[in-house]
Protein backbone atom coordinates (compact mmCIF):
# COMPACT_ATOMS: atom_id res chain seq x y z
CA UNK A 1 0.00 0.00 0.00
CA UNK A 2 1.41 3.39 -1.08
CA UNK A 3 0.40 6.82 0.02
CA UNK A 4 0.46 9.83 -2.32
CA UNK A 5 -0.12 13.21 -0.73
CA UNK A 6 -0.93 16.24 -2.87
CA UNK A 7 0.49 19.51 -1.54
CA UNK A 8 1.25 22.94 -2.92
CA UNK A 9 2.46 25.43 -0.33
CA UNK A 10 0.30 28.13 -1.88
CA UNK A 11 -3.44 27.63 -1.69
CA UNK A 12 -5.75 27.56 -4.69
CA UNK A 13 -3.33 25.96 -7.14
CA UNK A 14 -5.65 23.04 -7.94
CA UNK A 15 -4.86 20.29 -5.41
CA UNK A 16 -8.49 19.29 -4.86
CA UNK A 17 -9.34 19.21 -8.59
CA UNK A 18 -6.40 16.89 -9.18
CA UNK A 19 -7.19 14.61 -6.25
CA UNK A 20 -10.84 14.32 -7.34
CA UNK A 21 -9.63 13.40 -10.82
CA UNK A 22 -7.30 10.75 -9.39
CA UNK A 23 -10.31 9.44 -7.46
CA UNK A 24 -12.02 8.91 -10.78
CA UNK A 25 -8.96 7.44 -12.53
CA UNK A 26 -7.36 5.21 -9.90
CA UNK A 27 -8.47 1.70 -9.02
CA UNK A 28 -8.04 0.16 -5.59
CA UNK A 29 -7.64 3.20 -3.39
CA UNK A 30 -8.92 5.08 -0.39
CA UNK A 31 -9.24 8.86 -0.53
CA UNK A 32 -8.30 11.24 2.25
CA UNK A 33 -8.93 14.93 2.80
CA UNK A 34 -6.29 16.25 5.18
CA UNK A 35 -7.36 19.87 4.76
CA UNK A 36 -9.38 19.54 7.92
CA UNK A 37 -10.08 23.22 8.52
CA UNK A 38 -11.29 24.11 5.02
CA UNK A 39 -12.12 20.77 3.42
CA UNK A 40 -13.53 20.86 -0.12
CA UNK A 41 -12.95 17.40 -1.61
CA UNK A 42 -16.35 16.19 -0.38
CA UNK A 43 -18.02 18.79 -2.63
CA UNK A 44 -16.81 16.81 -5.65
CA UNK A 45 -16.93 13.26 -4.31
CA UNK A 46 -20.37 13.54 -2.66
CA UNK A 47 -19.75 11.17 0.23
CA UNK A 48 -22.33 9.27 2.22
CA UNK A 49 -21.12 9.37 5.80
CA UNK A 50 -20.95 5.87 7.29
CA UNK A 51 -19.16 6.63 10.51
CA UNK A 52 -18.88 9.90 12.38
CA UNK A 53 -16.79 10.37 15.51
CA UNK A 54 -16.28 13.27 17.82
CA UNK A 55 -12.70 14.44 18.02
CA UNK A 56 -11.75 15.35 21.56
CA UNK A 57 -8.36 16.88 21.79
CA UNK A 58 -6.66 19.43 23.91
CA UNK A 59 -7.91 21.13 27.00
CA UNK A 60 -8.99 24.62 27.92
CA UNK A 61 -8.61 26.27 31.32
CA UNK A 62 -11.71 27.35 33.19
CA UNK A 63 -11.76 29.59 36.27
CA UNK A 64 -14.38 29.00 38.94
CA UNK A 65 -15.43 32.54 39.93
CA UNK A 66 -16.65 31.43 43.34
CA UNK A 67 -13.28 30.03 44.33
CA UNK A 68 -11.08 32.64 42.62
CA UNK A 69 -9.49 35.14 45.03
CA UNK A 70 -8.28 37.32 42.14
CA UNK A 71 -4.65 37.01 43.24
CA UNK A 72 -3.61 37.44 39.61
CA UNK A 73 -0.87 34.78 39.55
CA UNK A 74 -2.38 32.93 36.59
CA UNK A 75 -2.67 36.12 34.59
CA UNK A 76 0.90 37.04 35.32
CA UNK A 77 2.27 33.63 34.33
CA UNK A 78 0.18 32.86 31.23
CA UNK A 79 2.40 33.41 28.21
CA UNK A 80 -0.44 33.25 25.72
CA UNK A 81 -2.29 36.28 27.09
CA UNK A 82 -5.30 34.03 27.57
CA UNK A 83 -6.40 35.29 31.00
CA UNK A 84 -7.82 38.76 31.42
CA UNK A 85 -9.90 40.04 34.33
CA UNK A 86 -9.76 36.56 35.89
CA UNK A 87 -11.48 34.99 32.91
CA UNK A 88 -10.01 32.64 30.33
CA UNK A 89 -10.35 33.45 26.65
CA UNK A 90 -10.78 29.94 25.22
CA UNK A 91 -9.60 31.13 21.79
CA UNK A 92 -6.24 32.19 23.22
CA UNK A 93 -5.78 29.33 25.70
CA UNK A 94 -3.25 26.78 24.43
CA UNK A 95 -4.21 24.26 27.09
CA UNK A 96 -0.78 24.13 28.75
CA UNK A 97 -2.32 23.89 32.23
CA UNK A 98 0.30 26.17 33.82
CA UNK A 99 -2.45 28.24 35.48
CA UNK A 100 -4.17 25.10 36.75
CA UNK A 101 -0.89 23.91 38.29
CA UNK A 102 -0.10 27.16 40.09
CA UNK A 103 -3.49 28.40 41.28
CA UNK A 104 -3.10 28.62 45.09
CA UNK A 105 -6.81 27.99 45.74
CA UNK A 106 -7.47 25.34 43.08
CA UNK A 107 -9.96 27.57 41.32
CA UNK A 108 -8.86 26.49 37.85
CA UNK A 109 -9.97 23.32 36.08
CA UNK A 110 -8.80 22.00 32.73
CA UNK A 111 -11.74 20.93 30.61
CA UNK A 112 -11.51 18.66 27.61
CA UNK A 113 -12.59 20.34 24.43
CA UNK A 114 -14.36 18.79 21.51
CA UNK A 115 -12.43 20.17 18.61
CA UNK A 116 -14.06 18.55 15.61
CA UNK A 117 -15.46 15.47 13.91
CA UNK A 118 -13.89 12.74 11.82
CA UNK A 119 -15.78 10.85 9.14
CA UNK A 120 -15.46 7.63 7.21
CA UNK A 121 -17.64 7.83 4.12
CA UNK A 122 -18.46 5.92 1.00
CA UNK A 123 -18.36 7.55 -2.39
CA UNK A 124 -18.83 6.10 -5.85
CA UNK A 125 -15.04 6.15 -6.07
CA UNK A 126 -14.44 4.21 -2.88
CA UNK A 127 -13.91 5.18 0.74
CA UNK A 128 -13.23 8.76 1.75
CA UNK A 129 -11.70 9.60 5.13
CA UNK A 130 -12.24 13.21 6.08
CA UNK A 131 -12.88 15.51 9.01
CA UNK A 132 -14.13 18.86 10.08
CA UNK A 133 -12.10 20.80 12.61
CA UNK A 134 -14.30 22.92 14.82
CA UNK A 135 -14.24 26.61 14.03
CA UNK A 136 -11.19 28.32 15.47
CA UNK A 137 -9.83 25.11 17.02
CA UNK A 138 -6.31 23.91 17.60
CA UNK A 139 -4.77 20.51 17.06
CA UNK A 140 -5.40 20.28 13.35
CA UNK A 141 -2.23 18.17 13.16
CA UNK A 142 -3.68 15.53 15.48
CA UNK A 143 -6.94 15.41 13.53
CA UNK A 144 -4.97 14.98 10.31
CA UNK A 145 -3.06 12.10 11.90
CA UNK A 146 -6.35 10.50 12.91
CA UNK A 147 -7.82 10.81 9.41
CA UNK A 148 -4.70 9.25 7.91
CA UNK A 149 -4.83 6.45 10.44
CA UNK A 150 -8.45 5.74 9.49
CA UNK A 151 -7.41 5.53 5.84
CA UNK A 152 -4.51 3.18 6.60
CA UNK A 153 -6.76 0.79 8.49
CA UNK A 154 -9.24 0.70 5.60
CA UNK A 155 -6.49 0.23 3.02
CA UNK A 156 -5.06 -2.67 5.01
CA UNK A 157 -8.42 -4.26 5.69
CA UNK A 158 -9.57 -4.03 2.08
CA UNK A 159 -6.12 -4.72 0.67
CA UNK A 160 -6.10 -1.52 -1.38
CA UNK A 161 -3.09 -0.33 -3.38
CA UNK A 162 -3.22 3.43 -2.84
CA UNK A 163 -4.02 6.10 -0.34
CA UNK A 164 -4.56 9.37 -2.20
CA UNK A 165 -4.52 12.43 0.02
CA UNK A 166 -5.62 16.00 -0.57
CA UNK A 167 -3.30 18.05 1.61
CA UNK A 168 -3.69 21.44 3.28
CA UNK A 169 -1.97 24.63 2.07
CA UNK A 170 1.08 26.01 3.84
CA UNK A 171 4.05 24.24 5.37
CA UNK A 172 3.12 24.13 9.07
CA UNK A 173 1.57 21.70 11.50
CA UNK A 174 -1.22 20.09 9.39
CA UNK A 175 1.09 19.81 6.36
CA UNK A 176 3.81 18.11 8.38
CA UNK A 177 1.19 15.79 9.82
CA UNK A 178 -0.13 14.97 6.31
CA UNK A 179 3.33 14.35 4.96
CA UNK A 180 5.39 12.40 7.45
CA UNK A 181 5.88 8.82 6.32
CA UNK A 182 4.07 9.24 2.98
CA UNK A 183 5.46 7.44 -0.09
CA UNK A 184 5.34 10.41 -2.45
CA UNK A 185 4.36 14.07 -2.43
CA UNK A 186 2.87 15.49 -5.60
CA UNK A 187 3.37 19.26 -5.50
CA UNK A 188 0.89 21.28 -7.55
CA UNK A 189 2.18 24.73 -8.34
CA UNK A 190 1.33 27.63 -10.63
CA UNK A 191 3.64 29.87 -12.65
CA UNK A 192 3.29 32.93 -10.41
CA UNK A 193 6.13 34.34 -8.33
CA UNK A 194 4.15 33.43 -5.20
CA UNK A 195 3.59 29.90 -6.48
CA UNK A 196 7.32 29.47 -7.08
CA UNK A 197 8.29 30.91 -3.68
CA UNK A 198 5.82 28.65 -1.91
CA UNK A 199 6.88 25.60 -3.95
CA UNK A 200 10.48 26.07 -2.85
CA UNK A 201 9.43 26.09 0.80
CA UNK A 202 7.21 23.03 0.51
CA UNK A 203 10.01 21.16 -1.30
CA UNK A 204 12.15 22.04 1.72
CA UNK A 205 9.59 20.50 4.07
CA UNK A 206 9.36 17.31 1.96
CA UNK A 207 13.16 17.00 2.04
CA UNK A 208 13.19 17.64 5.77
CA UNK A 209 10.87 14.67 6.26
CA UNK A 210 12.53 12.53 3.57
CA UNK A 211 9.51 12.25 1.27
CA UNK A 212 10.25 12.07 -2.49
CA UNK A 213 8.53 14.71 -4.64
CA UNK A 214 7.05 15.13 -8.08
CA UNK A 215 5.95 18.52 -9.42
CA UNK A 216 3.00 19.45 -11.59
CA UNK A 217 2.54 22.96 -13.01
CA UNK A 218 -1.09 24.03 -13.25
CA UNK A 219 -2.11 26.99 -15.45
CA UNK A 220 1.34 26.65 -17.06
CA UNK A 221 0.51 28.95 -20.00
CA UNK A 222 -0.54 31.83 -17.73
CA UNK A 223 3.14 32.77 -17.66
CA UNK A 224 5.39 30.45 -19.66
CA UNK A 225 8.51 32.30 -18.61
CA UNK A 226 7.72 31.44 -14.98
CA UNK A 227 6.90 27.85 -15.97
CA UNK A 228 10.40 27.61 -17.46
CA UNK A 229 11.83 29.01 -14.23
CA UNK A 230 10.02 26.30 -12.27
CA UNK A 231 11.31 23.63 -14.62
CA UNK A 232 14.87 24.83 -14.48
CA UNK A 233 14.71 25.19 -10.68
CA UNK A 234 13.35 21.66 -10.37
CA UNK A 235 15.92 20.39 -12.89
CA UNK A 236 18.73 21.81 -10.76
CA UNK A 237 17.23 20.23 -7.67
CA UNK A 238 16.90 16.84 -9.39
CA UNK A 239 13.09 16.97 -9.26
CA UNK A 240 10.89 15.85 -12.12
CA UNK A 241 8.16 18.13 -13.48
CA UNK A 242 5.66 15.53 -14.61
CA UNK A 243 2.77 17.54 -15.98
CA UNK A 244 1.90 20.92 -17.45
CA UNK A 245 -1.78 21.63 -17.18
CA UNK A 246 -3.09 24.54 -19.27
CA UNK A 247 -5.01 27.51 -17.85
CA UNK A 248 -8.56 26.56 -18.71
CA UNK A 249 -11.95 27.44 -17.30
CA UNK A 250 -13.06 23.78 -17.46
CA UNK A 251 -11.43 23.24 -14.06
CA UNK A 252 -13.70 25.82 -12.45
CA UNK A 253 -16.71 24.72 -14.52
CA UNK A 254 -16.24 21.16 -13.27
CA UNK A 255 -16.17 22.42 -9.67
CA UNK A 256 -19.41 24.31 -10.27
CA UNK A 257 -20.93 21.13 -11.69
CA UNK A 258 -19.63 19.16 -8.70
CA UNK A 259 -17.60 16.77 -10.84
CA UNK A 260 -13.95 15.72 -11.12
CA UNK A 261 -12.64 17.60 -14.16
CA UNK A 262 -11.70 14.35 -15.94
CA UNK A 263 -15.39 13.43 -15.96
CA UNK A 264 -16.50 16.87 -17.08
CA UNK A 265 -14.31 17.44 -20.10
CA UNK A 266 -12.02 15.55 -22.41
CA UNK A 267 -9.68 18.33 -23.41
CA UNK A 268 -5.99 18.95 -22.78
CA UNK A 269 -6.50 19.42 -19.03
CA UNK A 270 -7.98 15.96 -18.70
CA UNK A 271 -5.30 14.39 -20.87
CA UNK A 272 -2.55 15.91 -18.75
CA UNK A 273 -4.12 14.72 -15.51
CA UNK A 274 -4.59 11.22 -16.97
CA UNK A 275 -0.96 11.11 -18.04
CA UNK A 276 0.09 12.34 -14.62
CA UNK A 277 -1.79 9.55 -12.89
CA UNK A 278 -0.21 7.00 -15.23
CA UNK A 279 3.26 8.12 -14.19
CA UNK A 280 2.64 7.89 -10.46
CA UNK A 281 2.46 4.09 -9.94
CA UNK A 282 5.92 3.70 -11.49
CA UNK A 283 7.29 6.43 -9.19
CA UNK A 284 5.82 4.63 -6.22
CA UNK A 285 7.51 1.35 -7.09
CA UNK A 286 10.95 2.94 -6.78
CA UNK B 1 -7.55 50.89 12.65
CA UNK B 2 -6.80 47.26 11.91
CA UNK B 3 -8.28 45.45 8.91
CA UNK B 4 -7.61 41.73 8.43
CA UNK B 5 -7.84 40.26 4.94
CA UNK B 6 -8.81 36.59 5.25
CA UNK B 7 -10.50 33.90 3.18
CA UNK B 8 -10.80 30.36 4.47
CA UNK B 9 -9.84 28.97 1.08
CA UNK B 10 -6.31 29.54 -0.16
CA UNK B 11 -5.56 31.21 -3.45
CA UNK B 12 -8.66 33.40 -3.62
CA UNK B 13 -6.72 36.66 -3.77
CA UNK B 14 -6.06 37.76 -0.16
CA UNK B 15 -2.57 38.98 -0.93
CA UNK B 16 -3.71 40.70 -4.11
CA UNK B 17 -6.37 42.60 -2.16
CA UNK B 18 -4.22 43.33 0.90
CA UNK B 19 -1.32 44.74 -1.13
CA UNK B 20 -3.50 46.85 -3.43
CA UNK B 21 -5.47 48.22 -0.49
CA UNK B 22 -2.27 49.10 1.37
CA UNK B 23 -0.66 50.71 -1.68
CA UNK B 24 -3.76 52.78 -2.52
CA UNK B 25 -4.01 54.08 1.04
CA UNK B 26 -0.31 54.81 1.38
CA UNK B 27 -0.64 57.77 -1.02
CA UNK B 28 -2.28 59.68 1.82
CA UNK B 29 -1.88 57.75 5.04
CA UNK B 30 0.73 55.93 7.04
CA UNK B 31 0.03 52.24 6.41
CA UNK B 32 1.45 49.09 7.94
CA UNK B 33 1.00 45.86 6.03
CA UNK B 34 1.48 42.79 8.23
CA UNK B 35 2.04 39.50 6.42
CA UNK B 36 0.90 36.95 8.99
CA UNK B 37 0.80 34.06 6.52
CA UNK B 38 4.07 33.01 8.11
CA UNK B 39 4.09 29.60 6.45
CA UNK B 40 4.00 31.10 2.99
CA UNK B 41 4.41 34.91 3.15
CA UNK B 42 3.87 36.43 -0.29
CA UNK B 43 3.00 40.10 0.19
CA UNK B 44 6.53 41.31 -0.46
CA UNK B 45 6.63 39.38 -3.73
CA UNK B 46 4.22 42.11 -4.88
CA UNK B 47 5.59 45.03 -2.84
CA UNK B 48 9.32 44.53 -3.52
CA UNK B 49 10.38 46.43 -0.40
CA UNK B 50 13.98 46.12 0.74
CA UNK B 51 14.10 44.33 4.09
CA UNK B 52 16.15 46.56 6.39
CA UNK B 53 15.56 44.83 9.70
CA UNK B 54 15.43 41.16 10.57
CA UNK B 55 14.69 39.78 14.02
CA UNK B 56 14.85 36.06 14.79
CA UNK B 57 11.90 34.59 16.69
CA UNK B 58 12.77 32.36 19.59
CA UNK B 59 10.57 30.05 21.56
CA UNK B 60 11.75 29.43 25.14
CA UNK B 61 12.49 25.75 25.70
CA UNK B 62 13.65 24.09 28.91
CA UNK B 63 17.30 23.48 29.67
CA UNK B 64 17.83 21.04 32.51
CA UNK B 65 20.87 21.23 34.74
CA UNK B 66 21.27 17.52 35.38
CA UNK B 67 23.94 18.07 38.04
CA UNK B 68 21.13 19.31 40.32
CA UNK B 69 18.21 17.26 38.91
CA UNK B 70 16.71 14.64 41.24
CA UNK B 71 14.68 13.04 38.41
CA UNK B 72 11.51 13.59 40.40
CA UNK B 73 9.46 13.77 37.20
CA UNK B 74 7.50 16.92 38.05
CA UNK B 75 8.43 18.63 34.77
CA UNK B 76 7.16 15.74 32.66
CA UNK B 77 4.00 15.54 34.75
CA UNK B 78 3.07 19.20 34.18
CA UNK B 79 3.96 19.33 30.48
CA UNK B 80 0.74 19.17 28.46
CA UNK B 81 2.55 18.53 25.19
CA UNK B 82 4.78 15.55 26.13
CA UNK B 83 7.70 17.84 25.44
CA UNK B 84 9.81 16.54 28.29
CA UNK B 85 10.37 12.98 29.54
CA UNK B 86 12.16 11.89 32.69
CA UNK B 87 13.91 8.54 32.66
CA UNK B 88 15.70 6.92 35.56
CA UNK B 89 18.77 9.10 35.31
CA UNK B 90 18.16 11.17 32.21
CA UNK B 91 15.84 14.00 31.16
CA UNK B 92 14.86 14.18 27.51
CA UNK B 93 13.56 17.42 26.00
CA UNK B 94 11.72 17.32 22.66
CA UNK B 95 12.13 20.91 21.44
CA UNK B 96 9.67 20.73 18.54
CA UNK B 97 6.84 19.67 20.87
CA UNK B 98 7.45 22.50 23.35
CA UNK B 99 5.01 25.43 23.23
CA UNK B 100 7.19 27.51 25.55
CA UNK B 101 4.56 27.83 28.29
CA UNK B 102 7.20 27.89 31.04
CA UNK B 103 5.39 25.53 33.43
CA UNK B 104 8.29 23.07 33.79
CA UNK B 105 10.89 25.65 34.75
CA UNK B 106 8.60 27.45 37.17
CA UNK B 107 7.38 24.29 38.87
CA UNK B 108 10.67 22.39 39.13
CA UNK B 109 11.10 21.88 42.91
CA UNK B 110 14.91 21.98 42.65
CA UNK B 111 14.96 24.99 40.29
CA UNK B 112 17.18 23.08 37.90
CA UNK B 113 15.35 24.14 34.76
CA UNK B 114 16.22 27.37 32.99
CA UNK B 115 15.04 28.35 29.55
CA UNK B 116 16.92 28.90 26.34
CA UNK B 117 15.65 30.29 23.08
CA UNK B 118 15.14 28.00 20.12
CA UNK B 119 15.01 29.91 16.84
CA UNK B 120 11.93 28.95 14.87
CA UNK B 121 11.40 31.82 12.49
CA UNK B 122 12.07 35.42 11.70
CA UNK B 123 10.27 38.75 11.54
CA UNK B 124 11.42 41.10 8.80
CA UNK B 125 10.67 44.79 8.31
CA UNK B 126 10.98 47.11 5.38
CA UNK B 127 9.47 50.42 4.32
CA UNK B 128 9.10 52.87 1.51
CA UNK B 129 7.43 56.26 1.91
CA UNK B 130 4.25 55.86 3.90
CA UNK B 131 4.19 52.08 3.62
CA UNK B 132 5.77 49.76 6.15
CA UNK B 133 5.85 45.98 5.70
CA UNK B 134 6.28 43.53 8.56
CA UNK B 135 6.42 39.89 7.55
CA UNK B 136 6.91 36.73 9.57
CA UNK B 137 8.39 33.47 8.32
CA UNK B 138 8.56 30.16 10.12
CA UNK B 139 11.63 28.09 9.38
CA UNK B 140 11.07 25.18 6.99
CA UNK B 141 10.20 22.09 9.05
CA UNK B 142 8.62 24.07 11.91
CA UNK B 143 5.02 23.23 12.78
CA UNK B 144 3.88 26.13 14.94
CA UNK B 145 2.90 29.40 13.30
CA UNK B 146 1.30 31.29 16.25
CA UNK B 147 4.53 32.28 18.06
CA UNK B 148 5.79 34.02 14.90
CA UNK B 149 2.38 35.60 14.24
CA UNK B 150 2.40 37.04 17.78
CA UNK B 151 5.82 38.60 17.15
CA UNK B 152 4.67 40.16 13.87
CA UNK B 153 1.65 41.68 15.60
CA UNK B 154 3.84 43.33 18.25
CA UNK B 155 4.87 45.80 15.53
CA UNK B 156 1.33 47.15 15.20
CA UNK B 157 1.18 50.91 15.76
CA UNK B 158 -2.48 51.83 16.22
CA UNK B 159 -1.79 55.34 14.94
CA UNK B 160 -1.45 53.81 11.45
CA UNK B 161 -3.87 52.06 9.17
CA UNK B 162 -2.95 48.42 9.63
CA UNK B 163 -3.75 45.86 6.92
CA UNK B 164 -3.14 42.20 7.81
CA UNK B 165 -2.66 39.44 5.25
CA UNK B 166 -4.12 36.39 7.04
CA UNK B 167 -3.15 32.74 6.43
CA UNK B 168 -5.77 30.47 4.81
CA UNK B 169 -7.96 28.12 6.85
CA UNK B 170 -10.04 28.52 10.01
CA UNK B 171 -7.79 27.14 12.77
CA UNK B 172 -5.39 28.58 15.36
CA UNK B 173 -3.08 30.59 13.06
CA UNK B 174 -6.12 32.38 11.59
CA UNK B 175 -7.59 33.17 15.00
CA UNK B 176 -4.22 34.33 16.34
CA UNK B 177 -3.93 36.69 13.36
CA UNK B 178 -7.46 38.07 13.15
CA UNK B 179 -8.25 38.62 16.84
CA UNK B 180 -7.96 42.25 17.83
CA UNK B 181 -8.84 43.55 14.36
CA UNK B 182 -11.58 46.14 13.85
CA UNK B 183 -12.79 44.54 10.64
CA UNK B 184 -12.30 41.38 8.64
CA UNK B 185 -12.42 41.52 4.87
CA UNK B 186 -13.17 38.09 3.40
CA UNK B 187 -11.93 37.37 -0.09
CA UNK B 188 -13.70 34.57 -1.95
CA UNK B 189 -14.48 33.29 -5.42
CA UNK B 190 -17.89 32.39 -6.88
CA UNK B 191 -17.41 28.61 -6.82
CA UNK B 192 -18.73 25.92 -4.46
CA UNK B 193 -15.23 25.73 -2.89
CA UNK B 194 -15.17 29.48 -2.40
CA UNK B 195 -18.64 29.44 -0.86
CA UNK B 196 -17.95 26.51 1.47
CA UNK B 197 -14.76 28.06 2.80
CA UNK B 198 -16.31 31.54 2.99
CA UNK B 199 -19.09 30.24 5.21
CA UNK B 200 -16.47 28.68 7.53
CA UNK B 201 -14.51 31.95 7.62
CA UNK B 202 -17.68 33.86 8.46
CA UNK B 203 -18.18 31.55 11.44
CA UNK B 204 -14.66 32.39 12.66
CA UNK B 205 -15.29 36.12 12.29
CA UNK B 206 -18.61 35.86 14.12
CA UNK B 207 -16.98 33.92 16.91
CA UNK B 208 -14.44 36.72 17.22
CA UNK B 209 -17.30 39.24 17.18
CA UNK B 210 -16.16 41.74 14.58
CA UNK B 211 -17.82 43.22 11.50
CA UNK B 212 -16.95 41.78 8.10
CA UNK B 213 -17.48 42.30 4.40
CA UNK B 214 -16.77 40.31 1.27
CA UNK B 215 -14.68 40.76 -1.86
CA UNK B 216 -15.62 38.38 -4.66
CA UNK B 217 -12.69 37.68 -6.95
CA UNK B 218 -12.84 36.09 -10.42
CA UNK B 219 -16.42 37.15 -11.00
CA UNK B 220 -17.72 35.80 -14.28
CA UNK B 221 -17.03 32.17 -13.71
CA UNK B 222 -19.01 30.03 -11.33
CA UNK B 223 -22.46 30.94 -10.13
CA UNK B 224 -24.59 33.24 -8.04
CA UNK B 225 -24.47 31.16 -4.87
CA UNK B 226 -21.91 33.35 -3.09
CA UNK B 227 -24.00 36.45 -3.83
CA UNK B 228 -27.10 34.74 -2.51
CA UNK B 229 -25.30 33.54 0.59
CA UNK B 230 -24.04 37.07 1.41
CA UNK B 231 -27.50 38.49 0.88
CA UNK B 232 -29.05 35.88 3.16
CA UNK B 233 -26.44 36.39 5.87
CA UNK B 234 -26.61 40.19 5.52
CA UNK B 235 -22.93 40.51 4.69
CA UNK B 236 -22.01 43.41 2.44
CA UNK B 237 -20.26 42.63 -0.83
CA UNK B 238 -17.77 45.47 -1.00
CA UNK B 239 -15.93 44.72 -4.21
CA UNK B 240 -16.11 42.46 -7.24
CA UNK B 241 -12.96 41.72 -9.22
CA UNK B 242 -13.67 40.14 -12.61
CA UNK B 243 -12.10 36.97 -13.94
CA UNK B 244 -9.52 38.57 -16.19
CA UNK B 245 -6.44 36.87 -17.52
CA UNK B 246 -4.65 40.22 -17.49
CA UNK B 247 -5.12 40.52 -13.70
CA UNK B 248 -3.80 36.97 -13.22
CA UNK B 249 -0.87 37.79 -15.51
CA UNK B 250 0.12 40.86 -13.46
CA UNK B 251 -0.11 38.81 -10.28
CA UNK B 252 2.05 36.07 -11.79
CA UNK B 253 4.79 38.63 -12.43
CA UNK B 254 4.57 40.12 -8.97
CA UNK B 255 2.89 43.34 -10.11
CA UNK B 256 0.20 44.66 -7.73
CA UNK B 257 -3.21 45.16 -9.30
CA UNK B 258 -3.23 48.92 -8.61
CA UNK B 259 0.10 49.30 -10.39
CA UNK B 260 -0.74 47.13 -13.38
CA UNK B 261 -4.19 48.72 -13.71
CA UNK B 262 -4.07 52.07 -11.84
CA UNK B 263 -7.77 52.73 -12.33
CA UNK B 264 -8.36 50.20 -9.50
CA UNK B 265 -6.82 52.61 -6.99
CA UNK B 266 -10.10 54.49 -6.70
CA UNK B 267 -12.02 51.26 -6.15
CA UNK B 268 -9.72 50.34 -3.27
CA UNK B 269 -10.11 53.79 -1.69
CA UNK B 270 -13.87 53.37 -1.96
CA UNK B 271 -13.53 49.91 -0.42
CA UNK B 272 -11.70 51.44 2.53
CA UNK B 273 -14.35 54.13 2.97
CA UNK B 274 -17.03 51.40 3.00
CA UNK B 275 -15.08 49.47 5.62
CA UNK B 276 -14.83 52.59 7.80
CA UNK B 277 -18.57 53.16 7.46
CA UNK B 278 -19.37 49.57 8.49
CA UNK B 279 -17.06 49.82 11.51
CA UNK B 280 -18.69 53.11 12.55
CA UNK B 281 -22.16 51.60 12.15
CA UNK B 282 -21.17 48.60 14.27
CA UNK B 283 -20.06 50.93 17.06
CA UNK B 284 -23.46 52.60 16.99
CA UNK B 285 -25.12 49.20 17.35
CA UNK B 286 -22.83 48.33 20.27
Amino acid sequence: MKEVVVLSGKGGTGKTSIVASFASLAQSKVLVDCDVDAADLHLLLKPKVKEEKEFWSGRVAFIDEDKCTECGLCQELCRFGAIKDFKVDPLSCEGCGFCYQVCPVDAIAMKDSMSGHSFISETKYGYLCHARLGIAQENSGKLVALVRQNAKLIAERENLDYIITDGPPGIGCPVISSLSGASLALLVTEPTLSGIHDLERVIGVCRHFGVPVLVCVNKYDLNEENTCRIESYCGNEGIEVSARIPFDNVITEAIVQGLPVVEYSNNKVTQQIKELWQIIPAKLEK
Amino acid sequence: MIVSVASGKGGTGKTLVATSLALSLSDNYKVQLLDCDVEEPNANILLHLAVNQSQPVYIPIPKVDETKCTYCGKCAEVCAYNGIAVLKEKVLVFPELCHGCGACSYLCPESTITEEGREMGVVERGDSGNLELIQGKINVGEAMAPPVIREVKKYIDPANIVIIDVPPGTSCPVVETVKGSDFCLLVTEPTPFGLNDLSLAVEVVRKLGMPCGVVINRVGIGGEEVERYCHREEIAILMRIPLDRKIAMFYSKGIPLVEGMPRWREDFLKLFQDIKDIIAASWVVK
